[in-house]
């Protein structure tokens, strides 16, 4: 039995829905992660599993037991709060050894254990600090180690690296993975960025609206996003509109609006006629002047250099396809002192292996 | 450039400052010269000038006869008689209960405010100030009516006593109605900077303390009033030190065993016309609230330093 299990849960403020019949159960030990634009009903779901809001319709189960009736402070369900909520008052310690002081846990055990969490989270030295006086990473540290000091059966994150600058955040994820393989303890993690997201979890809930869109790992999810929310979501992704002409065994043939026809994965559920679009990935592509086409498994096109993006490592070049469809396409910039391989006006010719893309119906 | 900055911050400072020296600094400095002084024949100070019909002035303190001028006797008097020291305590009894009850009552109600809709919040402020708009005798008065024999409060008060076989009682003129009176009149100072304070409380640190396991008794022990502190402090100075020196409620409401040391200090002053002893009963109580205040920030720094070790 898993070890949480969100059966059918509604929420509702008013007559909005913020959560909307959601099914999820997560197992012991996993790192999952709710991932989605603003104001999809990530943080009311957290809310709901730490026990501040209350369930319109469906049942949360933790261990085995419905936490209906159970208070916050009784749910063995600990939180970091995106602003970390420190309590100002209390230095580090005394933060840390909040949740062991009210298990009303003896005094030496109490020492021990927070002693142990500061070295957790390498903040010996700073026990007998205030809040105010550290630094944002610090300080998100404290929060963690705070949340995880008694050990709780799930641990909830809600965008906890948000205020965090890129690298500092970067330092934090490693953290945080490692932290979480030591301790143990189950982690629902929220946040909106799905760089993060790819990089943290075992698991990833894509969620759009209050629903569940896609749940899988992370591989699959980027490789193979189920429909156009999703693939629009995850990373950067070319979308071009197709209907699907013939089927295969395994392969069926798609005509991409005004370019032409190209073989793609067989989906299941779909018919000749069936409008969609094929979802494709820029660095799946590729691009050369010439391309030897004597792959039967690869599909080509022509087109034009529309325009190039130096970022350093990768260069995005966006084709313009025959019909005038922009298509997004990355080369890594991996030649001693080259920063791009083509122009703008550039003739070029474009390349996919038929399972590189992906056919999402509409 | 450093120059002109200089200039402001006088320009600024300059008027409040010279204010307070005129009208707090050098009248306490008169009244603590008066306190080593003789009374006059007929009330006030004995003169150290002699003014002539002429209008010369010449001095008749001189480094010879200075014992005839001046004297330690008003403070002798008040460490001998013990009169005093009780009158003191007492005071400090009635103003420090004072506090305690306007403390008990205005927590929960600044609470209340501060965690209302923000439209009903500022209607709730106006109503905890609205008292101001009256006259404070008037204000006082109205408990006299109220607390009297004849009004309905007292007369139904009694009524149900009797029920219970219980003699009646007489509210009015007794240390009930001081503590009342003195209650109600400083209720507000203790609201407003408690509510200012609460006012300003992160909710999200009460939902993280109930996060980690605290309960509603816990929360607030543990977040909500140790960060309230400061507004406490604030309440109980702006309410203690007013209430100790207060003389209109004893003298309306109070009977004749309900007097203060301000209603002494006032007497010393207006009826016995003996200025040089209600000198000292004033520095005497300034001395002692300085003493408290010293003390108490004392403690405070201490806790702090405990807090961090
Ligand atoms: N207490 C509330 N009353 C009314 N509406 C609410 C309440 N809390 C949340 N909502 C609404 O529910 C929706 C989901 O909110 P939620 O905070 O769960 O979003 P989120 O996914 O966490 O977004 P973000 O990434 O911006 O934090 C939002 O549209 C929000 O306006
Ligand atoms: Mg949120």
């Amino acid at each position: 039995m898993a070890l949480l299990e969100i059966r059918d849960v509604v929420k509702k403020f008013g007559d909005f829905t913020a959560v909307n019949h959601v099914s999820l159960s997560i197992e012991a030990g996993e790192f999952f992660t709710l991932l989605g634009p603003s104001g999809c009903g990530k943080t009311t779901l957290l809310r709901m599993l730490a026990g501040f809001e209350k369930p319109d319709h469906g049942q949360i189960i933790l261990d085995g037991q419905d936490m209906a009736h159970v208070p916050p402070e009784k749910r063995p369900v600990h939180t970091v709060f995106q602003n970390y909520a420190l309590f100002p008052h209390m230095t580090v310690a005394q933060n840390i050894a909040f949740p062991l002081k009210m298990e009303q846990r003896p005094e030496a055990e109490i020492k021990a254990m927070v002693q142990e969490a500061l070295e957790d989270v390498r903040l010996q030295q700073f026990a007998t600090r205030f809040p105010h006086e550290l630094s944002g990473g610090q300080r998100q540290r404290v929060a963690i180690a705070r949340a995880l000091v008694s050990r709780p059966r799930l641990l909830l994150l809600d965008e906890p690296l948000s205020a965090l600058d890129a690298k500092l955040r970067e330092q934090m994820q490693i953290e945080l993975i490692t932290l979480q393989k030591e301790v143990g303890v189950t982690f629902v993690y929220v946040t909106h960025d799905q760089g993060e997201a790819l990089a943290l979890s075992h698991r990833i809930a894509v969620m759009n609206k209050g629903k569940v869109e896609q749940l899988d790992v992370p591989e699959t999810i980027y490789s193979y996003p189920k429909n156009r929310f999703v693939a629009d979501f995850i990373g950067q992704c070319n979308l071009l509109d197709a209907t699907v002409t013939e089927i295969g065994a395994e392969r069926m043939k798609i005509e991409i609006a005004g370019v032409g026809i190209a073989e793609a994965q067989k989906v299941e559920g779909i018919e000749i006629g069936t409008k969609g679009a094929l979802s494709l990935r820029p660095e799946k592509i590729k691009l050369g002047v010439t391309l030897p086409a004597d792959d039967a498994d690869e599909v080509h096109f022509k087109g034009q250099v529309h325009d190039c993006l130096y970022l350093g490592d990768v260069t995005i070049y966006i084709i313009e396809l025959e019909n005038g469809t922009l298509v997004e396409t990355m080369l890594p910039n991996s030649d001693p002192g080259k920063a791009k391989f083509f122009d703008d006006n550039d003739l070029v010719e474009l390349a996919w292996r038929f399972d590189a893309g992906h056919f999402l119906p509409v | 450039m450093a120059h002109s900055k200089h200039t402001t911050k006088w320009l600024i400072s300059g008027p409040p400052l010279l204010y307070l020296l005129i009208f707090f600094a050098i009248p306490s400095l008169i009244m603590a010269f008066a306190a080593f002084r003789f009374p006059g024949d007929y009330g006030g100070l004995m003169p150290l000038v002699s003014t002539s019909d002429a209008g010369a002035s010449t001095w008749l303190i001189n480094q010879n006869n200075w014992r005839e001028f001046l004297t330690l006797e008003n403070f002798l008097r008040f460490v001998e008689d013990k009169v005093y020291v009780e009158l003191f305590i007492k005071s400090f009894w009635y103003a420090g209960l004072t506090t305690l009850v306007c403390l008990v009552m205005a927590y929960p109600l600044a609470w209340l405010i501060a965690r209302s809709a923000r439209k009903t919040r500022d209607l709730l402020v106006l109503l905890v100030i609205l008292p101001f708009w009256s006259n404070f005798l008037i204000r006082v008065y109205a408990w006299m009516i109220i607390l009297g024999p004849q009004s309905y409060f007292s007369s139904t008060l009694n009524k149900v006593l009797a029920v219970f076989g219980i003699e009646p009682v007489s509210l009015l003129f007794s240390q009930f109605a001081v503590i009342v009176g003195l209650v109600y009149v400083h209720l507000p100072f203790m609201v407003l900077p408690l509510y200012a304070n609460l006012e300003k409380h992160d909710m999200t640190l009460l939902d993280a303390a109930q996060d980690l396991g605290a309960n509603a008794w816990q929360r607030f022990w543990k977040v909500t009033w140790p960060l309230s502190l400061p507004g406490v402090w604030a309440g109980v100075a702006l309410v203690f030190i007013p209430a100790l020196g207060m003389f209109a409620i004893p003298d309306l409401l109070g009977g004749t065993n309900s007097m203060m040391v301000g209603n002494l200090i006032k007497q010393q002053f207006l009826d016995s016309r003996d200025w040089p002893f209600g000198s000292v009963l004033s520095i005497m109580l300034t001395l002692t609230v300085l003493l408290l205040a010293a003390i108490a920030s004392w403690a405070g720094s201490r806790h702090k330093k405990k807090g961090k070790k």
